[in-house]
């Protein structure tokens, strides 16, 4: 484990401009998140955790303060630099997958090779090798509509994943998935920090963020708590000591 | 994001669409279909002029008498006797370049073989007027100069002329009264076809100059030498107009005319007579541009509003593009080939259609159609244009997007 810093923020901001009224959703934000950690992000509905994972992730620009993103700073990229970020450093995950509807499982995951312009046979290989990761080699043909919630995140994961980025950002990943499905997506997040992926994820259960190695709360913008978490549950043996049946293999 | 990725998407996303992508490129189709036209049926127009060109001579001219300006009022072409056969001789020996130039006078006469009658035109002329306008003998010998100075009472005979009286038999050898005149048919004309003004060229006869002005076309020996007309043919690679200045100046001169009086004489060129026929096909070639061109601005525009409702539906997948990795250039890329491919898909659909209104006009109006390569390299490419310009601004929205903005569109 390197204590090295991939994340790096100081008095970050963000405020909406709706007409008149000025929304200060971010209200100066710092934090450091070392390489390798798992971090659960805390808080009440409208705290500003999708306007800081959406910084985070290069989707937006903040209104003021400083983000480094492994040493770089993104703060003063353009908007190819980011794209080109977007692309290979961060892989983003949506409460609501965000697929493209009328492709399959595959070109989903294909997509940002696509615009990373790597060779279409190279692509399938890397597309396939990443889904059967998550445990849907055999759907790779299927449309989003014809997969469960928990299959489309899945994909979305093995999209997040294409690229090798270091850090995976999830808005509420489980947000929409059942309690079984959610604790199956988190022995793979926590799976894929094992190898090494920092993770942030934004979550209302405590359930949840009881996987997570660092929990951070959220109040008006602002962090009011930032704890490490002494004794991280494991997903992967709740779900072998649980009823249920086991889920595909999670690992390759 | 290389071509054949880009291409490959918009087909799935405008087959996606079928029917509204269908009804989009209908503008399209018009347009192309009526360029493909346009340009079939203006070639086609062209070869036919440029082979009538060729059979009349592209570089002859004809003298006419000139007009008589009395008291300010212009009396019409041919009003005075002006010019001679003098004239035409002095052309022939004293300008550059003259091939042959020869007097001809022109009438119409009734021609009686036997029984059969037929109303045709009679030229009295001379054996440089048949090589100036290229009237070749197909059968039989043409006129010669011993013809001329004994008046001899021969005649040759144009096809239409022949198949009418002779019904298609020799008719060299043969007696035809003109104007009750009796003239010995030495010679059959070889056939030319129709003019551009449409008249049938082998409806003709043709006698010595000196014979016709006596016994047929009447004026008598009293106002000999007076000639209708006076073709001239140019050598090949002769300047026309210095030509005809020179034609002019000499006959300036020999008429006698003052610097300030007008000319006794109009000269014609036939190539003027081929442009203006040219201007009037070039006035339906723009008419069908004019019909192209506001079909494809009104495809263009519908192409353009399909694809800013495309952009509108689609804002949550350039989200997804955008979060993943896809850079401004991108999303522009994308929707500016979706329409160009909607405009070459229309520009295909075109040429078929215009290459059956083509055929049609072909074959039900007779028109004479040439299709040329050019022409569907010039569609496309029109429909490219199309489908970049008006595609660009509704494409342009799209890449402008803000990642965050277009995932949260709803
Ligand atoms: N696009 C926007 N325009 C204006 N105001 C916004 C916009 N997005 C968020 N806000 C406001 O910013 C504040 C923070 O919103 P944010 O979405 O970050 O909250 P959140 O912590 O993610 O909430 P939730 O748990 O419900 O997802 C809220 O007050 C919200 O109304
Ligand atoms: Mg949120």
């Amino acid at each position: 484990m390197t204590a090295e810093t991939l994340i790096e923020v100081g008095d970050l901001r963000r405020e909406y401009r709706l007409g008149e009224v000025t929304v200060p959703a971010l209200q100066g934000v710092s934090l450091s998140i070392r390489r390798g950690e798992f971090v659960a992000v805390m808080g009440p509905s409208g705290s500003g955790k999708s306007t800081f994972m959406n910084l985070l992730g290069c989707l937006d620009r903040p209104s003021g303060g400083r983000y480094l993103l492994a040493g770089e700073d993104v703060g003063r990229c353009d908007a190819d630099r980011l794209a080109a970020v977007r692309n290979r450093s961060i892989g983003f995950v949506f409460q609501s997958f965000n697929l493209l509807p009328r492709v399959t499982a595959l070109e989903n995951v294909e997509l940002p090779l696509i615009y990373a312009r790597v060779p279409a046979a190279e692509r399938h290989r890397r597309a396939r090798e990443r889904l059967a990761r998550v445990g849907l080699a055999e759907r790779a043909g299927h449309l989003p509509r014809q997969l469960s919630g928990g299959q489309q995140q899945r994909v979305a994961i093995a999209r997040a994943l294409i690229n090798d980025p270091p850090l995976i950002l999830a808005d509420e990943p489980t947000g929409a998935l059942d309690s079984h499905t959610s604790l199956e997506l988190m022995a793979l997040f926590q799976e894929l920090n094992a190898a090494g992926i920092t993770i942030v994820l934004v979550t209302h259960e405590h359930d949840v963020a009881a996987f997570a190695r660092r929990v951070i709360h959220f109040r008006d913008g602002r962090i009011v708590e930032d704890h490490p978490v002494q004794r991280p549950a494991r997903a992967a043996e709740m779900l072998a000591g649980s009823s249920a049946p086991a889920p595909p293999s999670l690992i390759t | 994001m290389n071509l054949a990725d880009t291409a490959r998407s918009a087909l799935r996303s405008l087959r996606a669409n079928k029917l509204r992508s269908g009804l989009t490129t209908l503008g399209i189709i018009i347009g192309v279909a009526a360029v493909i036209t346009m340009l079939a049926v203006g070639e086609g127009a062209k070869r036919t002029v440029q082979a009538q060109l060729k059979s009349l001579g592209s570089n002859t001219m004809i003298v006419f008498p000139g007009t008589i300006t009395a008291s300010g009022v212009r009396l019409g072409t041919g009003t005075r006797n002006t010019l001679t056969e003098g004239d035409a001789r002095a052309i022939s020996e004293e300008v550059p370049g003259v091939l042959a130039a020869g007097p001809g006078m022109r009438g119409t006469a009734q021609v009686v073989h036997g029984n059969l009658n037929w109303s045709t035109v009679v030229f009295g002329v001379t054996p440089e007027w048949l090589i100036a306008r290229e009237w070749r003998v197909a059968r039989g010998r043409g006129l010669d100069d011993n013809d001329l100075r004994t008046g001899a009472k021969v005649a040759l005979v144009g096809q239409t002329v022949a198949d009418m009286l002779f019904g298609g038999t020799d008719p060299t050898g043969q007696v035809i009264r003109v104007k009750n005149v009796p003239f010995e048919i030495v010679g059959l004309l070889a056939a030319k076809g129709q003019s551009f003004a449409g008249n049938d060229q082998d409806d003709i006869v043709l006698l010595p100059i000196s014979t016709a002005r006596s016994r047929v076309l009447g004026g008598g020996p009293g106002r000999s030498r007076t000639v209708g007309h006076i073709s001239v043919k140019m050598a090949d690679g002769v300047d026309m107009t210095e030509a005809e200045a020179r034609v002019r100046q000499l006959l300036r001169q020999r008429h006698r005319l003052q610097p300030d009086q007008d000319d006794d004489f109009n000269i014609r060129n036939l190539s003027e007579v081929v442009e203006a026929e040219q201007a009037a096909s070039g006035a339906l070639s723009g008419l069908l541009a004019a019909v192209a061109g506001v079909s494809l601005l009104v495809g263009g525009i519908g192409i353009m509003n399909i694809m800013l409702v495309s952009v509108t539906e689609r804002t949550r997948e350039i989200g997804i593009r955008l979060a993943v990795g896809a850079r401004s250039r991108d999303i522009l890329t994308q929707f500016l080939t979706e329409a160009v491919i909607l405009s070459l898909i229309g520009a295909l659909a075109g040429v078929a259609l215009g290459l059956g209104s083509a055929a049609a006009l072909g074959h039900f109006a007779g028109w004479e159609i040439v299709l040329q390569p050019h022409a569907f390299v010039l569609a496309v490419a029109s429909a490219s244009i199309v489908g970049i310009f008006f595609g660009w601004w509704p494409a342009r929205r799209a890449a402008r997007l803000s990642p965050i903005d277009a995932l949260r569109y709803e």
